[in-house]
């Protein structure tokens, strides 16, 4: 959790961000739509949203990065994704 | 009275918002680094694709220094008009309410359309009347305006929800048909209507004008 000296201990961290529930996602219905005319079938619940992808010290900052800029959390979720 | 327009990396609409201003008072371009106003009596945050848009619209343009200088402005009661991009900067910076998502028909609208002035008694409407209709020409990919329902009711009992677009026009899938709104004290607006491309007869209405004579007549009455 913690930063060291030298850079060693970073985190990697994705945030996922996607359009809060209830929120019209046009982006997320176009590909729902577009996937049947290939022939794919079965698939719902489309939404379409964006990953950013970064090194910390302190993952313990990773909220706050996520409330602050990297979602708007009037109209989205996040969620925090870390591997070592 | 004096107008000072914002100009960040990525900002297209400045300078014809800077003509806009001149017409009703003084006008200068403020740099999106400047940490002061200039002695600006209203700040203009133009339109175009402040930093390109990365993340989202205007999410990056919020932390530049003289958002933070407009910030204090508009907690002391200035005038703040946000257009088009400069909207989404206001809502972004938590200066207006809400946020703007991008257009239901995910098509970039680029057209002339009417705007129904629904609160005429505001710093950016008094030379318009109530129900007025304002030929405006509108031109984005976001103005999708969203904000809860609760929220969206109690704006509209402040009379904080100043234009909607007419019947008719193209849809941008705007909650309730907004098309401008101003925060609780009513001294900041954002709109995603151009009213700078709309003040010399030459591009067809002089409609948006209105907004910039509005205020630099409250303006100058507020330095009498």
């Amino acid at each position: 959790m913690g930063s060291q000296v030298g850079g060693e201990a970073l985190v990697r961290a994705r945030v996922l961000i996607r359009p809060k529930e209830g929120i019209l996602d046009p982006q997320g219905q176009a590909v729902e739509r577009a996937l049947p005319a290939l022939g794919f079938q079965g698939v719902s619940h489309v939404h379409v949203g964006r990953m950013v992808e970064l090194d910390v010290e302190d993952a313990s900052q990773l909220d706050q990065m996520c409330e602050q800029l990297l979602s708007n959390p009037l109209i989205e979720d996040y969620e925090i994704v870390e591997s070592a | 009275m004096k107008f000072g327009v914002i100009r960040f990396p990525g900002s297209c609409d400045e300078v014809d918002a800077l003509l806009a201003c001149e017409r009703f008072g003084d006008a200068e371009l403020l740099w999106h680094g400047d940490r002061e106003l200039k002695g600006a009596d209203v700040v203009v945050v133009p339109g175009g694709f402040s930093y390109g848009d990365y993340l989202r619209a205007g999410a990056i343009a919020r932390f530049s220094p003289v958002m933070e200088a407009v910030s204090e402005f508009a907690a002391g009661g200035g005038l703040v008009f946000g257009i088009c991009n400069g909207f989404q900067v206001l809502c972004e910076a938590g200066l207006l309410p809400g946020a703007l998502l991008p257009n239901e028909e995910l098509r970039f609208i680029c057209r002339q359309m009417d705007v129904v002035v629904e609160n005429a008694d505001t710093p950016f409407t008094r030379t318009c009347a109530r129900g007025e209709r304002l030929s405006i020409p509108m031109k984005h990919m976001s103005g999708r305006y969203y904000a809860p329902g609760e929220q969206l009711d109690a704006m509209e009992a402040n009379g904080q929800v100043v234009l909607r677009y007419a019947p008719g026009g193209p849809h941008n899938g705007s909650a309730r048909d907004i098309a401008g709104v101003t925060n609780e004290a009513g001294n900041v607006m954002g709109l995603m209507p151009h009213p700078e491309h709309a003040v010399d007869p030459l591009t067809g209405s002089t409609d948006g004008g209105k907004l910039f004579e509005s205020l630099a007549r409250e303006a100058a009455a507020v330095a009498a």
